[in-house]
């Protein structure tokens, strides 16, 4: 963590009119400094009401006037006060999250999330790829849920195609499957994180030790643990590996015990809610207007789970509960996700009983290969096989929103095609980036101690975020 | 707010060459999720609509650059397209409803007013639609660019803006890459 100057100065920006810096206050940059202008913390005197406001965590609107009182009396003077960055290469930002902080002693008076370190323009390397290729890009985003950016890209590329009603029902329940235990896998690396960050190792441990056999799963069955794609357009890219069910059942059943376990050390223990309960609170309201989804929301009260609520793929046959907290702080968000692991125990065991059989891709050549035994064979295949891997197949024009209830909350994928084998413009709309923007207001007024539990109670993955 | 009765928005056709209204903002589907097309001028009064409807969660705000793709956008009849289109996702929660708005934003004048006093969480969405295309919101607190670094040159997911051929640039080594355009 390092001090910033006081003084703030000024590099271009465009829409800074409204803006007066005083000459004479912009001093000579210390070259060692990381600095990025506008988008960093500014103090107090430079910034408007709003803006001002919006980084206390204030989240229903106020008058600039009403505002402008209540800063006056919560500021007291700019000496008290202390402005310090944390990140972006802070061990428990997870990954590149630079937060900058006003602080008042050991309070939290101001955040400010600073993000983009991690930004390697997805969205226009989208547009440069065949859908075929997509997922790919897409499964690097949040590459710790990487099934579900398949998933929505997949589905929301399908929707465009309309071939959503052809999809075997095989693929669809190998797609469920496989994406409740990546949710699995998801929600056992934040109890390992959330866990490290209130300096509990033993919970690192064990997260990430179940996670693991989650992953060697993955890899038995596409071939690597992280970035698998395995969801592609037209269906998954292989079938579920020999013995998946017994491999699966072993780890769900010692996972069950674990988590009991998990329980014994940790919900109930009273280090664990001294930390957690009563930190980082947000409320149902201030959580639906900042657009929070998934656990963040649900912490709240608000039984907003995209699986019953909008059920896509096979979600409405089978049956799981929408898991909600009642008071938003960093333990609701916890427990959340520790039942929500059990409830995805529960889908992926329903999925393990009803599992059809039969293809487990479309059987539309123009969408998905042929099987290489076919190549041999017939001509018509290897031009069909050819013609897929080169130039891909064309997407009839048209534009679809498609979402999906990842660990983080709701994935979108906005896609608009022109008609060619490439997206005109992908989009997608990651949770991550999105409720990272209540941390200023969880923040306000906890300690600086806690601000770690906090981040990691929102789960962000700054691949997602920054894209 | 008659129409809104009907689930599927299946609005009886009135008169042939009426098209659907909703919030005085012309409507159209795409693979079956309902799509409106506000003005500049209607936009924040059909939202305002909108919200009073329900629909309390903005899920999405995004941007496309329709560049090199304009003419077979499918647009109802009477909305006049621009190269940018502002593309605002709501849900109603309670409803369990979708509805998009796309607004078509010209190149010359690319400015729309902020939703942030009615969806705070419209904060971050919007600073990375100015980031990407250059659309200037009006009204927001702190419009400063969120994804690329702040003395970035363009606005990366243009069109007009090439991929691959602008050197990353290192700040604070002193030495400065010029931009090979």
């Amino acid at each position: 963590m390092t001090i910033t100057p006081d003084t703030s100065t000024d590099v271009g920006g465009e829409a800074d009119e409204q803006r007066t810096v005083d000459e004479t206050d912009v001093t000579v940059m210390d070259p060692y400094a990381t600095y990025e202008g506008r988008q960093e913390m500014r103090s107090r005197s430079e910034i408007s009401a709003t803006e001002l406001l919006r980084e206390s965590g204030a989240v229903l609107r106020l008058s600039e006037a009403a505002a402008a009182e209540l800063s006056a009396s919560t500021a007291g003077s700019e000496d008290e006060t202390m402005i310090i960055n944390m990140g972006p290469q802070h061990p428990s930002t997870h990954g590149v999250l630079r937060l900058m902080l006003e602080l008042k002693g050991e309070e939290v008076l101001r955040t400010k999330p600073i993000i983009g370190y991690l930004h390697t323009g997805m969205e226009k390397t989208a547009e440069e790829l065949t859908y075929l290729q997509g997922t790919t890009n897409t499964t690097r985003m949040d590459y710790l849920s990487p099934m579900f950016n398949e998933l929505v890209f997949a589905l929301a590329t399908e929707e465009l195609l309309g071939i959503t009603d052809e999809m075997p029902p095989r693929a669809t329940w190998i797609r469920m499957f496989m994406c409740e235990l990546n949710r699995i896998a998801s929600h056992l690396l934040f109890f390992a994180t959330n866990g490290m960050d209130m300096a509990s190792t033993t919970s690192m441990i064990f997260g990430i030790r179940e996670r693991d056999s989650l992953l060697r799963f993955f890899e038995q069955a596409s071939g690597l643990r992280m970035n698998h794609n395995y969801i592609r357009v037209g269906g998954v890219a292989a079938d579920l590996p020999d013995d998946w069910h017994g491999t699966v059942t072993a780890i769900l059943d010692s996972l069950e015990r674990k988590l009991v376990e998990h329980d014994e050390l940790f919900s109930g223990q009273p280090i664990w809610h001294g930390r957690s309960q009563g930190v980082g609170v947000i409320g149902a309201e201030e959580a639906v207007a900042l657009a929070a989804t998934g656990p963040t929301l649900r912490a709240t009260g608000v039984p907003w789970d995209l699986r019953r609520d909008e059920p896509y793929l096979a979600y409405d046959e089978v049956d799981f509960d929408v898991i909600v907290g009642t008071h938003g702080d960093t333990f609701d968000r916890y427990s959340v996700r520790m039942n929500e692991i059990r409830e995805s125990i529960r889908i992926a065991r329903q999925c393990i009983e009803a599992m059809p059989a039969g293809d487990w891709r479309i059987q539309d050549k123009k969408v998905t290969p042929p099987p290489r035994a076919r190549i041999d064979e017939s001509m018509e295949a290897l031009i069909h096989h050819f013609k897929i891997f080169t130039e891909g197949f064309r997407v009839p024009e048209g534009e679809v929103y498609v979402a999906v209830e990842s660990p983080r909350g709701e994935l979108g994928c906005y896609l608009v095609s022109d008609g060619s084998a490439k997206p005109y413009r992908m989009h997608i709309r990651g949770p991550s980036f999105v409720n990272i923007q209540t941390l200023p207001h969880l923040m306000k007024g906890g300690l600086m101690a806690d601000a770690v539990a906090v981040i990691s109670s929102i789960d962000p993955v700054m691949g997602e975020v920054d894209r | 707010m008659s129409e809104v009765a009907a689930p599927d928005g299946e609005v009886a056709p009135a008169a042939p060459p009426e098209p659907e209204q909703r919030h005085g903002a012309p409507v159209s589907r795409s693979r079956g999720q309902v799509v409106l097309h506000p003005t500049r001028d209607t936009y924040l009064a059909v939202v305002d609509a909108l919200q009073d409807e329900g629909f309390n969660l903005c899920s999405d705000l995004t941007c496309v650059d329709h560049l090199t793709y304009g003419a077979g956008r499918l647009v109802p009849d009477g909305v006049v397209v621009e190269r940018f289109e502002l593309v605002v996702n709501l849900t109603s929660l309670r409803r369990r409803e979708r509805v998009r708005l796309r607004v078509q934003v010209p190149e010359s004048d690319p400015t729309v007013p902020s939703l942030f006093a009615r969806y705070p969480g419209t904060e971050a969405m919007e600073r990375e639609v100015f980031d990407m295309f250059g659309i200037v919101f009006t009204d927001h607190p702190d419009l400063s660019r969120i994804l690329m670094p702040e003395d970035w040159e363009g606005h990366p997911l243009r069109k007009d803006d090439g991929v691959g051929r602008i050197p990353v640039q290192f700040k604070g080594t002193g030495a400065r890459v010029e931009p090979n355009r």
